[in-house]
């Protein structure tokens, strides 16, 4: 295998391989930008991964075959929105300590979606996922045509939600209220804004934007689920916040490098280098790590208030 | 601590169960079991005999232990998820110990793989400590990160350089140490049964874990450190330091569970071989207000719940991720309500309201 | 936020009650006032003041009461409620959000700015220029507010205010990070503005409540015990009503005690938390038996000198010298081993821990000597002791050592910080602002302390925003501004004006 040839199969690989974590980041982003940080994400994930994969399966033989993948998308959805209002309310409303609630709601969706699974379900079984819809024209640009424009829906719609998010939170009024209540919240209350529920409204768009990366996995990249599918990227999802400093094509980059450090091993692996197949697994892990260690200087530039419950009646 | 603020505490906990077994009864119902029947088998399988009293005090064992490296890592202010993977190396780090040594006394022996256990644990910990207290870094993502780092390096040791060479030559590959030799195990409690002496470390250590943190000026540092950072630096104390040696004594509690589990259990390195210790003693932590004289209780509280459900694993067909789905609910509901315990404003609001219905039926009617 | 439709001519207030824990913050409240008004709302620090105008501005509910505007009874559940009825708050903590532009600020409060997926940023830079030209209040729209002064802050926080649609202006302790020429251009420009709004201002500082206020309305221990027109009464009848009694806060006898240099800062170069130098080559020297006072506005380096001095904050160049001992950079715990005191800014959450017992709090920088340990092991019972005999020497009030540091009012904290500080008779005392927000009771307390401290030898460096605090203590009097030392006077030399006009950076001769 060529050195051009290997390259492109780390590009084109990696690009799709960034879309659960892009598409949990995103919505994490917009978690801490109003304040709080949801380590729930990767449970949230698992869950939108189960629900995903259900009605595809269900309905492999039926009438409503066509529309399997639509059904399980819009579940996840749902499962991310309710889950986020979950954890909304346990800490916004009960203000509860942020990492720690976070830990519980990832305990409480790996082990339902786990629990679940294997009643329904059971064993390993494959559903066909969505297949790569090539944009015309685009997809035959020798190389980044199979990088770019060479892949199934979903990756399209993730990549979009880049400028879209860059939008929403920089562009709009609810955007603009979503920063105030995460810098300055006694100011955004001052002036009339209702804080908590600018937080319910952020944790939910992210909680169905977990949701979503979570179907991703079932749906187009594994197609199948098991109990260790997500395995921890819900987490490296909010390190990538951090990385990406709470901004849309920070965090784009930050997808990219990881996911493409992982098709990066793989093509590694394949070329017949001898390199142990956990110490592969574990790159991600360490890189985030590595990651996080050299990202100090972000933290002092995130939203002020994040981590802190907002109090009206507190005292000051 | 008076009356009101530990009855409080007691509703507190109370409703934490309850919302717990609310949502078990939930999920049992989605997945075609019955909740009270699952619940019965539960809660009174166990006490059948007295093999099913001694299995809730070995698994109530490793939740001690992890549970009081828990509490001291909260009480000083850094929240340690790694428990799993500290638990891990501790085991890696006992097994190696005591397969390279043979041949020492068991007087010698045991103490050293205890002790290497807690140091591998220690260490593993400390990594994340010092990430966080040189660098910042988010010391809850980091630990998780080694947790899935460590799971890894267990795998990839006892498939390759640690396996049993009977395993490779006879067996059937099975991912597994060699066993421990006989001077590296823990004696027998009860004839008959698992229970081991594992047993008696825990609730010694509870007490020093006790005198630790509220009779030395070790305790004081940490508690202070983790209780309002920014007074006690200005009081001359080393915040730095203390979450270090927070995070590493934490580590080595979790070490020494893998250990003991190692020791007097298994007597061999084996996959799962901490069946999510690491988390439950996050719950058994909380559920035990961080303190020792809750946490003993709340192991052995779990310690049913865990070996009721293997039970309904067999019976009833319920999966055993059921525990996971459980222990979140109760993490979320204690988590929300400790904010309140802590409130001085809902504890007043809850206070005025009690006054408010009391006076009334002294009253007789009168408004 | 809505504008109003119908201008406020009379508002009312009438048995408001508001409750905090452990605490009656409002009793039974009764008050009003007219449009062409400036109430004035004056008190001791805790009296109740700040909760009540939260209270009007729909920051908390009250627990029982009415507010009336023009006769009719009206409900704030939140400011947005307040806004609409023609009510705004200028709090004293501004309430901006740093990183965004002053437009941006407005146009958060302002729906009719926020139209579907798109925000009308130019519609709110136009309104906020016209509104600051009729009011004569000039405004950068496009300025970020973190780069703005506090006086140019304050500012944004009016014109904002009006944007809002306020009618009735609530000003909350409006001077109190301002120069003294600051003031006095604020008040000017609150007269002028009194034409056509209804003012209540909330103030402690009875000068300024005689130059701008028509009527003033005292508070005490949260209940109103005097409601008068301003002009028929003294600021000395004004201070008693507001204290209940006469209290004359005690003075520096003036007896040269100065002895030898204890704690001295030679150009030192200190940088703050985001990065700019807070100390530019500050000098100072401090001596035994001499109260140094430091006045300066807040936010020229006081924080960061007096964590430079303790050791809380890395030094880039320069020395600190104490007892002739060079202890820059040196930890917290050896200037505290060395004789060093200090009373910090935040005492809820810098002076002591919450969560402890007081009496633990009071051996917080001692738990480890051997008075309170032995090895490691702590005894228990001499802390408890320790606890007792400083809880009546310094008139602690707390329900027993026991109970947690956290719950004691703000001056009884304060109390056991100095209790804490004072028993271990330091050498030398950084104090930052140690007065502030506690009752003239406990201040009287405090400063007699501080007087003491200094008879027995000991230098005290009161770093304070109070020029009537910083003048009746001290020996000396610094000035800072921009991280220097700008002059250092004999504190009989020192006036208001002069302390006024170098505050502001007007070096003189």
């Amino acid at each position: 295998m060529s050195q051009g040839g290997m390259f492109y199969n780390i590009l084109s690989l990696g690009v799709p391989f960034s879309v659960a974590l892009l598409l949990a980041s995103l919505g994490e982003m917009f978690n801490q930008r109003a304040g709080v940080f949801n380590l729930g994400c990767d449970g949230i994930m698992c869950m939108g991964a189960f629900l995903a994969f259900l009605p595809p399966y269900f309905l492999k033989a039926g009438a409503l075959a066509a529309y399997g993948n639509v059904l399980g998308l819009a579940a996840a959805v749902a499962a991310g929105v309710l889950l986020g209002l979950l954890f909304a309310l346990v800490t916004v409303t009960f203000r509860a300590d942020q990492g720690i609630a976070g830990i519980g709601l990832q305990m409480l969706g790996w082990g339902l979606a786990g629990t679940l699974f294997r009643h329904y379900i059971g064993g390993v079984t494959g559903v066909p996922g969505m297949s790569a819809w090539a944009i015309p024209g685009l997809a035959r640009i020798p190389f980044l045509g199979g990088v770019l424009f060479n892949h199934n829906l979903m990756v399209y719609f993730a990549f979009l939600m880049v400028p879209a998010s860059w939008y929403l939170l920089f562009k709009t009024p609810w955007g603009l209220k979503v920063r105030a209540v995460g810098t300055a919240p006694r100011a955004a209350d001052s002036m009339g804004i209702n804080v908590n529920r600018v937080r319910y409204q952020a944790l939910m768009l992210g909680g169905a934007m977990a949701g979503l990366g979570g179907a991703y996995l079932s749906l187009c990249q594994a197609r199948m689920f098991a109990d260790d599918l997500v395995a921890g990227r819900g987490f490296i999802a909010v390190a990538l916040v951090y990385f990406g400093r709470w901004n849309p094509v920070g965090i784009l980059g930050g997808a990219l490098l990881f996911s493409f450090a992982q098709t990066l091993q793989l093509s590694i692996q394949v070329g017949g280098i001898k390199f142990p197949y956990e110490f592969a697994v574990m790159l991600p892990y360490v890189l985030v790590i590595l990651v996080l260690s050299l990202a100090r200087q972000a933290r002092m530039r995130g939203p002020a208030q994040l981590g802190i419950p907002f109090n009206r009646e507190m005292r000051y | 601590m008076n009356k009101f603020k530990l009855g409080y505490g007691a509703g507190v906990i109370l409703l934490a169960i309850l919302a717990a077994a609310g949502a078990g009864a939930l999920v049992l119902t989605a997945v075609g079991a019955s909740p009270i029947a699952t619940y019965v088998t539960i809660f009174t399988g166990p006490l059948k005999d007295l093999f099913g009293v001694t299995e809730i005090l070995v698994r109530a064992v490793p939740l001690i232990l992890v549970a009081l490296g828990i509490a001291i890592s909260f009480r000083s202010g850094i929240i340690n998820i790694g428990a799993e993977g500290q638990m891990l190396m501790g085991i890696l780090a006992a097994t190696a110990v005591a397969l390279a040594l043979p041949g020492l006394p068991h007087g010698l022996l045991l103490p050293l793989v205890l002790l290497a256990g807690a140091l591998g644990g220690g260490l593993w910990a400390g990594i994340a400590g010092i990430l966080r207290a040189r660098l910042g870094v988010n010391e809850i993502l980091s630990t998780v990160m080694l947790n899935y780092i460590a799971a890894q390096l267990y795998t990839f040791l006892l498939r390759g350089p640690m396996i049993d060479p009977g395993e490779l030559e006879t067996g059937s590959g099975t991912p597994q140490s060699m066993r421990l030799p006989h001077s590296a195990w823990l004696g027998r409690l009860v004839p008959g049964t698992r229970l081991h002496t594992g047993l008696l470390l825990a609730l010694v250590l509870a007490v020093v874990v006790y005198f630790l943190l509220w009779r030395t000026t070790w305790g004081f540092r940490l508690r202070a450190a983790g209780a309002e950072a920014k007074a006690a630096r200005y009081a001359g104390i080393s915040v730095e330091r203390s979450l270090v040696v927070a995070m590493v004594l934490s580590g080595a509690f979790a070490g020494l569970a893998g250990a003991v589990e190692l020791t007097g259990v298994h007597h061999r390195a084996i996959e799962n071989i901490s069946s999510g210790y690491g988390f439950s003693g996050i719950v058994v932590a909380l559920f035990g207000a961080l303190h020792p004289a809750g946490i003993v209780p709340a192991a052995v509280f779990f310690g049913l719940l865990l070996v009721g459900a293997d039970m309904t694993q067999r019976s009833a067909g319920v999966p055993a991720n059921m525990i996971l789905v459980l222990q979140g609910v109760i993490i979320l509901v204690i988590v929300s309500a400790k904010m309140y315990l802590n409130n001085a404003y809902a504890q007043e609001r809850v206070r005025r309201l009690l006054a408010r219905l009391a006076p009334a039926k002294s009253q007789g009617g009168l408004s | 936020m809505h504008t109003a439709v119908e201008p406020i001519t009379e508002l009312k207030l009438a048995g408001i009650t508001k409750r905090f824990p452990g605490i009656l913050a409002c009793n039974n409240i009764a008050m009003e006032i007219r449009r062409g008004e400036v109430l004035a709302l004056v008190g001791e620090n805790g009296a109740g003041k700040s909760t009540l105008m939260n209270i009007l501005a729909g920051l908390y509910q009250p627990d029982a009461g009415t507010i009336t505007v023009n006769g009719q009874p009206v409900r704030f559940h939140d400011p947005n409620d307040a806004y609409a009825r023609g009510i705004g708050m200028v709090h004293q903590n501004f309430m901006l959000v740093p990183n965004m532009t002053v437009a941006e600020n407005v146009a958060l409060g302002l729906r009719k700015f926020h139209r579907f997926m798109n925000l009308d940023l130019d519609g709110a830079r136009r309104l906020m220029i016209e509104v600051a030209a009729r009011h004569e209040l000039p405004v950068n729209p496009d300025a970020y507010v973190w780069q703005l002064s506090v006086g140019e802050q304050q500012r944004v926080e009016l014109v904002k205010t009006l944007c809002f649609g306020a009618q009735l202006l609530i000003l909350d302790e409006p001077t109190s990070a301002l120069t003294p020429q600051e003031t006095d251009d604020l008040i000017d420009r609150l007269k002028r503005m009194s034409a056509e709004l209804a003012i209540i201002f909330i103030s402690h500082k009875l000068n300024e409540v005689k130059s701008l206020s028509h009527r003033v309305a005292i508070l005490r221990h949260g209940a109103v015990v005097f409601n008068g027109v301003t002009a028929d009464h003294s600021s000395a009848d004004l201070a008693a009503l507001m204290t209940g009694r006469e209290v004359v806060l005690p003075r520096n006898e003036g007896l040269d005690l100065g002895g030898a240099a204890i704690l001295s800062a030679r150009k030192l170069k200190v940088r703050g938390d985001r990065g700019h130098l807070a100390l530019d080559g500050l000098e100072l020297t401090l001596h035994a038996g001499e109260i140094l006072g430091l006045a300066g506005v807040s936010g020229n380096g006081q924080r960061e000198l007096a964590e430079a001095l303790t050791g809380l904050r890395p030094v880039e160049s320069g020395a600190v010298t104490f007892l002739d001992r060079d202890m820059t950079n040196r930890s917290p715990a050896a200037m505290i081993g060395a004789g060093l005191g200090y009373i910090p800014e935040d005492r809820h959450h810098e002076g002591i821990v919450p969560s402890f017992s007081v009496k633990e709090n009071l051996v917080l920088k001692d738990f480890a000597t051997r008075r309170f340990s032995a090895g490691c092991l702590l005894r228990l019972r001499e802390i408890a002791r320790n606890a007792a005999r400083l809880k009546d020497q310094y008139d602690i009030r707390c329900s027993s050592t026991s109970a947690a540091g956290g719950s004691l009012s703000g001056g009884n904290i304060q109390k056991v910080i100095l209790a804490r500080e004072l028993a271990r008779e330091p050498k030398a005392l950084v104090a930052v602002y140690p007065t502030r927000g506690v009752d003239m009771g406990a201040q009287e307390f405090i400063h007699s302390q501080l007087l003491a401290r200094r008879r027995a030898g000991g230098g005290v460096l009161l770093i304070s925003e109070e020029l009537e605090e910083i003048m009746n203590l001290s020996d000396r009097i610094a000035v800072i501004y921009k991280g220097r030392i700008l002059k250092v006077l004999p504190s009989l030399e020192a006036t208001r004006e002069r302390l006024g006009l170098l505050m502001a950076g007007v070096a003189d001769e």
